[in-house]
């Protein structure tokens, strides 16, 4: 536990250490409330019902720095030169890399970086950020207290960008373990439509903690879709929060793919704020080896007519351990809200388990919610028949994963990520097969 | 056609709300080892079992109470209790007729007459009237197959060796805050034995009553069914009223063993507190059942129509292989109930199954919480687990929550979980009212309709009381 607290103060003295540079003058206040919540919160225990299943111990034991000196950006450039590099922003271990980002944007349409929008134009951001996700746990309050740079977007009302805007978090392998606190601000205004994909995606080998947080703000009848994917380092600590608060009207698709870290844990918001929103919020975790990962989601009905629809998907392989805790909240006044959750998961060995909570907190009556929850294994009648068909042992279990995991692949919408994902996911199978009957 | 008997007993008041007036044994208000001594003394107990509550005292002295639950409630000053009361006696009765008038009178009222038991759909009643069991009827008839069912204190007295093999096994003393609390000072409760291959000819059955002001009680139900052996065991209560708020810790414990099965059903109808929500029972309750043996089975049906504050997950523990756990439960909460309820099913055994379906109905201001665990353990090969949890909502103040928790360690594991929320539909009322049925008859059909699937599990006699308790706690939140 003393190291705990060691660790806590770590991070304490880097606030001490840093504060002066820290960008964005409205937000010296706030940044020190936030330090004061992460110093009186300190890390999450498992004793706390939000971090029972997730140890974060291992993350306290390792003292994570700030990166000291530029990255080398050599060995990362083919990740920055990927299919969506047309409307990219991209960061290298937390910083602004101008070299893999394009300016080349449609009207209405801005992208930049937070800490530059942060000096020249802070009206454009003071309304937005850190008000969307102001509480949250205290890895949340660490990043608004440290964060120094990010992306920022802004989608001008009935701006409609033909392409995905593509916001790439890469992390290079150095010696020390550092840290990051990427922080993006989306602001989709009224009549809007825009696709955001945010990735991270992280070296073999590479140890770092990615504390990150986003804050989506959807205006009255704007559209968004959003796709995260999570391709850390195996070693790497991944931590973050994707807040979103809807207009009247306003739809949002979430598509959120961890693949990555040896710990990541991915918490997941929606506040439902006018009349008529909707939310629908789909993901797929994968995990094998001594991954940990751990989803948390809540959509929170505050106004009337909202629908939510939501669906998470897990493979576990290995000795991996799989957290999935969805919320969904109606509160007293959102009436004729209506609203789906469902959890699946899929257990490919002997060691690897499972913990799935499935929650509804229901305050108004006339409502329809409905939620549910599977664990299971592949299906042996369904395997036979296969093999019945002359297909090897190797080939069925791949054909059912891809089948399980392809309804969610399925539905991102951005192309090339979709098509990148099947690949991923039909690579990652072979491994799949030590456990099993 | 609507249901005639929960008509007629719809919009009416708590019935059951008398107090008996006599003379109360009791010892000093508080809790400290001189009264778990003084409540054991009084007992006549062995040492052992004394040594037992004082090991639990001293571990409930180191306890937080658990406030995770999904319950808003005063705090509770479990120094300013009674933990003893007995009616007051000069011998232990050797018939019905040395009961105390006063006492039958208070069971007529309920509808059991004591005197009637032996003529009434056989069933042995055995009464806790408060802490003391005061009744024990058809005990003969049991004794000649061997069975032992009888008050927990006299089971300590002629039977030490089956309560000390048993007693805890379940539910340990360290297990939570009320069952250490109860293990520390329990009062009363039944003890039930069922010897190798016996079925168990009738419905075992005890009715509890909170009477002496101010007393909070702590039953301790023991049932252990023996190999191959069958039994099945309802427990209902009612209250009177009250307008300080009571303290109710039970603890039951079912031990099953190779090929036993136990049915356990509850009707309970505990004083709710009034409109505005003042007074009424806190009930915190530990029930759990271990299936130790193979094949063994253990069936949890409830019906909770009352208490102020619910806070009970009767559980199984599925130990044997191919062992089955189930649970049905209707809960009910009108004006300002809280009910934080559910269970868990701990799967250990291969080919292990269980089944949960829990419907909660929340009307007026109430809050209904569903919270069940199903844990798969790594060497629980082939566990099969479904569950289903509706929730039903009348009003616009009441809410209903459910948080399931579901924890596989085995692929081999097959564990669904279901659940969905939504109030009377609008096309069902029509289609009701369109047929010349009043809209109160038709919700009250409804609420029936989504209950059926627990109620059926219910002995026929409890199946009658549940939905007449039905309507009476829902009374005057329809239509």
């Amino acid at each position: 536990m003393t190291v705990t607290l060691e660790t806590k103060d770590l991070y304490l003295q880097e606030f001490e250490r840093a504060e002066k540079s820290l960008p964005g003058a409205f937000l010296k206040n706030i940044r020190r409330s936030a330090l004061e919540r992460f110093s009186t919160l300190g890390f999450p225990s498992t004793q706390e019902e939000d971090w029972r299943f997730t140890d974060v111990a291992p993350l306290a034991e390792i003292p994570y720095r700030p990166p000291t000196h530029t990255a080398d950006t050599a060995p990362l450039v083919a990740s920055a030169r990927g299919p969506l590099k047309d409307y990219q922003i991209a960061f290298v271990d937390g910083r602004f890399t101008p070299d893999f980002s394009s300016s080349r944007l449609p009207s209405g349409v801005t992208v930049g970086s937070l800490a530059s929008f942060l000096e020249k134009d802070p009206g454009r951001i003071e309304p937005y950020l850190t008000r969307v996700a102001a509480d949250g746990h205290s890895f949340t309050a660490l990043n608004t207290a440290l964060h120094r740079d990010g992306a920022f977007v802004h989608v001008r009302k009935g701006a409609r960008p033909e392409q995905p805007i593509h916001l790439l978090f890469l992390s290079s392998r150095r010696a020390a373990p550092f840290v990051t606190y990427p922080r993006v601000l989306a602001v989709i205004e009224e009549g809007a439509r825009a696709m955001l994909v945010q990735s991270f995606i992280g070296p073999a080998g590479g140890t770092y903690f990615t504390n990150a947080v986003t804050e989506l703000s959807i205006g009255d009848g704007a559209v968004l879709d959003y796709t995260l994917v999570q391709r850390e380092s195996h070693d790497a600590f991944h931590i973050a929060t994707i807040q979103a608060r809807q207009g009247r009207n306003a739809a949002l698709t979430s598509h959120s793919i961890a693949l990555g870290a040896r710990l990541a844990r991915t918490d997941l918001g929606a506040v439902l704020n006018g009349e008529g929103a909707e939310c629908t919020l789909n993901g797929l975790y994968e995990a094998t080896g001594h991954q940990h990962v751990d989803n948390h989601t809540t959509i929170d009905h505050a106004t009337p007519h909202g629908t939510s629809r939501e669906l998470y998907k897990g493979i576990l392989d290995g000795k991996a351990r799989g957290v999935f805790d969805g919320r969904i909240v109606v509160r007293p006044q959102a009436q004729k809200t209506n609203a789906i959750q469902t959890n699946k998961n899929l257990l490919l060995s002997k060691e690897a388990l499972v913990h799935t909570k499935p929650q509804l907190e229901i305050f108004a009556n006339d409502v329809k919610c409905k939620h549910g929850a599977t664990i299971g294994q592949l299906d042996r009648d369904v395997l036979f028949y296969l093999r019945s068909r002359g297909i090897g042992p190797e080939e069925a279990r791949r054909i059912l994963i891809h089948a399980f995991a392809g309804e969610i692949i399925d539905k991102v919408q951005v192309d090339a990520i979709r098509n990148q994902l099947g690949g991923c996911i039909f690579l990652m199978v072979p491994g799949a097969g030590k456990g099993g009957t | 056609m609507a249901d005639k008997t929960a008509l007629e007993s719809i919009s009416k008041d708590y019935q059951y709300g008398f107090e008996t007036l006599i003379e109360m044994e009791t010892v000093p208000r508080g809790l400290n080892e001189e009264i778990v001594r003084a409540i054991s003394a009084r007992k006549k107990e062995p040492d052992w079992l004394l040594q037992w509550r004082l090991k639990a005292f001293r571990h409930w002295l180191t306890m937080k109470e658990p406030r995770w639950a999904n319950l808003r409630y005063p705090k509770i000053d479990y120094q300013n209790l009674y933990y003893y009361a007995a009616p007051k006696m000069k011998a232990k009765p050797k018939s019905l007729d040395e009961v105390d008038p006063e006492i039958r009178r208070t069971y007529e009222k309920l509808g059991i007459p004591l005197a009637e038991q032996e003529l009434l759909a056989g069933v042995a009643v055995d009464a806790v009237f408060d802490s003391i069991s005061v009744a024990t009827t058809f005990k003969d008839k049991l004794a000649k197959l061997g069975i032992i069912f009888c008050s927990i204190s006299e089971a300590v007295q002629e039977h030490p060796d089956l309560v000390r093999k048993w007693l805890g096994t379940v539910v340990p003393y360290t297990d939570n805050f009320y069952a250490t609390l109860n293990s520390a000072v329990f009062s009363d409760g039944s003890f039930c034995y069922i010897p190798k291959g016996v079925r168990c000819p009738v419905e075992l059955s005890t009715y509890f009553r909170i009477n002496a002001k101010e007393t909070g009680q702590f039953e301790r139900t023991l049932i252990v069914a023996d190999e191959g052996s069958t039994v099945s065991y309802l427990e209902g209560c009612t209250a009177p009223m009250r307008d300080e708020n009571q303290l109710h810790a039970a603890v039951v414990e079912l031990v099953a063993l190779d090929n036993a099965t136990i049915k356990y059903s509850t009707v309970q109808n505990w004083y709710p507190g009034d409109k505005e929500g003042k007074g009424g029972i806190f009930n915190f309750v530990t029930k759990r059942g271990r299936c130790k043996g193979v094949n063994s089975h253990i069936s949890w049906t409830l019906v909770e129509t009352g208490s102020a504050i619910t806070w009970k997950y009767p559980s199984c523990i599925l130990q044997g292989n191919n062992s089955v756990g189930e649970f049905y439960s209707v809960a009910v909460t009108n004006h300002w109930q809280q009910a934080d309820t559910g269970t868990k099913m701990i799967h250990i055994g291969k080919n292990t199954r269980s089944t949960i379906i829990s419907k909660g109905i929340s009307a007026g201001h109430g809050q209904n919480t569903y919270r069940g665990g199903v844990q798969i353990l790594k060497i629980a090969e082939n566990a099969r687990n479904y569950s289903q949890c509706d929730s039903l909502l009348l009003d616009d103040q009441c809410g209903a929550h459910t948080f399931p928790y579901l924890d596989v360690q085995n692929p081999t594991a097959q564990v669904e979980h279901e659940a969905s929320t939504s109030k009377i539909g609008e096309d069902q009322l029509f289609y009701c009212r369109q047929r010349g049925l009043s809209n109160e008859d038709a919700v009250n059909m409804i609420v029936n309709g989504f209950c059926k699937r627990v109620f059926k599990e219910l002995p026929m006699e409890f199946a009658v009381e549940a939905q007449k308790l039905m309507s009476v706690s829902l009374e005057g939140s329809v239509g």
